[in-house]
């Protein structure tokens, strides 16, 4: 059977990644390909890279940044940030990604989605959302969890399957950052909801919260940043304590 | 000089890449000469069975991966393997280059449980059944990454490894005198599909 996968993200920014980063031992604490290698020796199944610049400049630097990964690192790699259309799929997808996360760029235009799945399958589209609880409903937050759209958060998951999304991150703006564990109740909401891999985001502080997540049912993947940025938690130490607890782990 | 069959499906960067990484030489390339030149071919592809063996097809490749398979390695690869085989019924039922008996037929149906994910998309572990030189580096029980709904059927004889999924025992890696077809990307499964790689490139 499939394993249970852990993904680090990396956000990047002028070609550099940002975010409680404290790599001792590397080269360059910040180098993206430096830090690539770093989780692929350790284990991680997959790396998503997103790319939170705002110029130009920039973005020629992320499209370089993930030449260079994909040139050394043989695990799939997925790209989000900044994906407005079929141009930037084709964009990342010429650079080495694997697959393409589009978060309020499908918010935009909720016919990119699609298209995309159309041009290049299903299994390339990953649903990246942003969700919070407001008046007792899941809702969907677009420009990095900054603006509320009033949608609801589920309902948004299933249109985007029927669409063509293959994947859905769910990241909970409730337990991110709190360092608690994963919000399994927004979890099974999605989950009872769609067929697709379910990625779940936001609120990992220890092993064990990942434990928690694999034993739940219907999850498939956990995603975490500055837990893995900061060794906080080393995938390595993760994939073992999980493999104890009979969880499918590629070791 | 390994040749990466480029006949417009796909994206060969991964790919050429972790050849480079190996150490040998890749080529995309589309040119008879240069398929005959080579020392191994590739066949990679990703989509649907049918615009794929049309686009081969069209590029008329077909005739000269036919000659060369008695002369060099061939190996396949996800889409690319599963047009080795006899036959194809994705969307229709389509003929493909017939190198390996076979066909290659849809997984959902036949899956014991109806609540799993197709597309069989993530790691899997690969199990040897038939030991063989493509597994000179790998080591059994590894894991490989998979993306594919359709997966190759009545293929016993030519199955060297399989990976279960559902009750399936879906066929990972097979071979039939000098070809040889992964359903999984040897390109993307870390250092596992490295290895393998190299054992293809050095037989």
């Amino acid at each position: 059977m499939l394993a249970k996968r852990i993904i680090p993200c990396l956000d990047v920014r002028d070609g550099r990644v940002v975010k409680g980063v404290n790599f001792e031992g590397l080269r360059d604490m910040a180098d993206p390909v430096d830090m690539a290698r770093f989780y692929n020796d350790s284990g991680a199944d997959e790396l998503v890279f997103y790319d939170i610049t705002a110029s130009a400049e920039g973005r020629n630097l992320f499209t370089d940044v993930l030449r260079r990964v994909a040139s050394e690192i043989f695990i799939p790699l997925t790209v989000g940030g900044g994906i407005r259309g079929l141009d930037d799929f084709a964009r990342v997808l010429k650079c080495g990604a694997d697959k393409v996360s589009v978060n309020s760029g499908a918010i935009a235009d909720p016919g990119m989605i699609a298209a995309a799945a159309k041009k290049y399958g299903d299994q390339c589209v990953v649903l990246s959302m942003d969700v919070k609880r407001v008046d007792g409903q899941f809702r969907l937050f677009a420009k990095g969890g900054r603006e509320d759209t009033g949608i609801d958060a589920m309902d948004w998951a299933v249109r985007g399957v029927q669409n063509g999304a293959g994947e859905i991150v769910l990241n909970s703006i409730d337990t991110d950052g709190v360092k608690q564990g994963f919000d399994l109740e927004m979890l099974d909401a999605l989950t009872s909801r769609v067929s697709v891999p379910v990625i779940a985001s936001g609120g990992a502080g220890n092993r064990e919260d990942f434990g928690a997540l694999f034993t739940h049912p219907g999850i498939d993947a956990g995603l975490a940043a500055s837990i893995f940025h900061t060794r906080q938690v080393e995938i390595w130490d993760l994939k073992q304590y999980l493999r104890a607890k009979g969880v499918e782990i590629r070791l | 000089m390994i040749a990466i069959v480029d006949y417009g499906v796909g994206n060969l960067f991964s790919l050429s890449s972790s050849l480079q990484a190996l150490g040998f030489a890749p080529e995309i390339t589309r040119d008879p000469a240069r398929l005959r030149a080579a020392e191994r071919i590739i066949l990679p592809g990703v989509g649907a069975f049918g615009d794929a063996k049309a686009k081969l097809d069209a590029t008329g490749l077909g005739p000269v991966l036919r000659e060369e398979r008695e002369k060099k390695p061939l190996l396949g690869i996800c889409l690319g393997m599963q047009l080795l085989f006899d036959k194809g019924f994705e969307y229709g039922e389509y003929a493909g280059l017939g190198f390996i008996p076979g066909e290659v037929g849809s997984l959902k149906p036949d899956l014991n449980t109806s609540t799993l994910k197709v597309p069989h998309m993530g790691w899997n572990s690969l199990h040897i059944v038939k030991d063989d030189p493509l597994f000179r580096y790998f080591r059994d029980g590894e894991y490989v990454y998979y993306v594919h709904s359709y997966y190759a059927k009545n293929c016993a004889d030519s199955t060297l490894a399989v990976s279960d999924y559902g009750g399936v025992a879906v066929p990972g890696a097979v071979r039939r005198e000098n070809v040889w077809g992964t359903q999984f990307h040897p390109e993307k499964s870390g250092d596992a599909g490295l290895r393998l790689l190299k054992a293809f490139c050095e037989l």
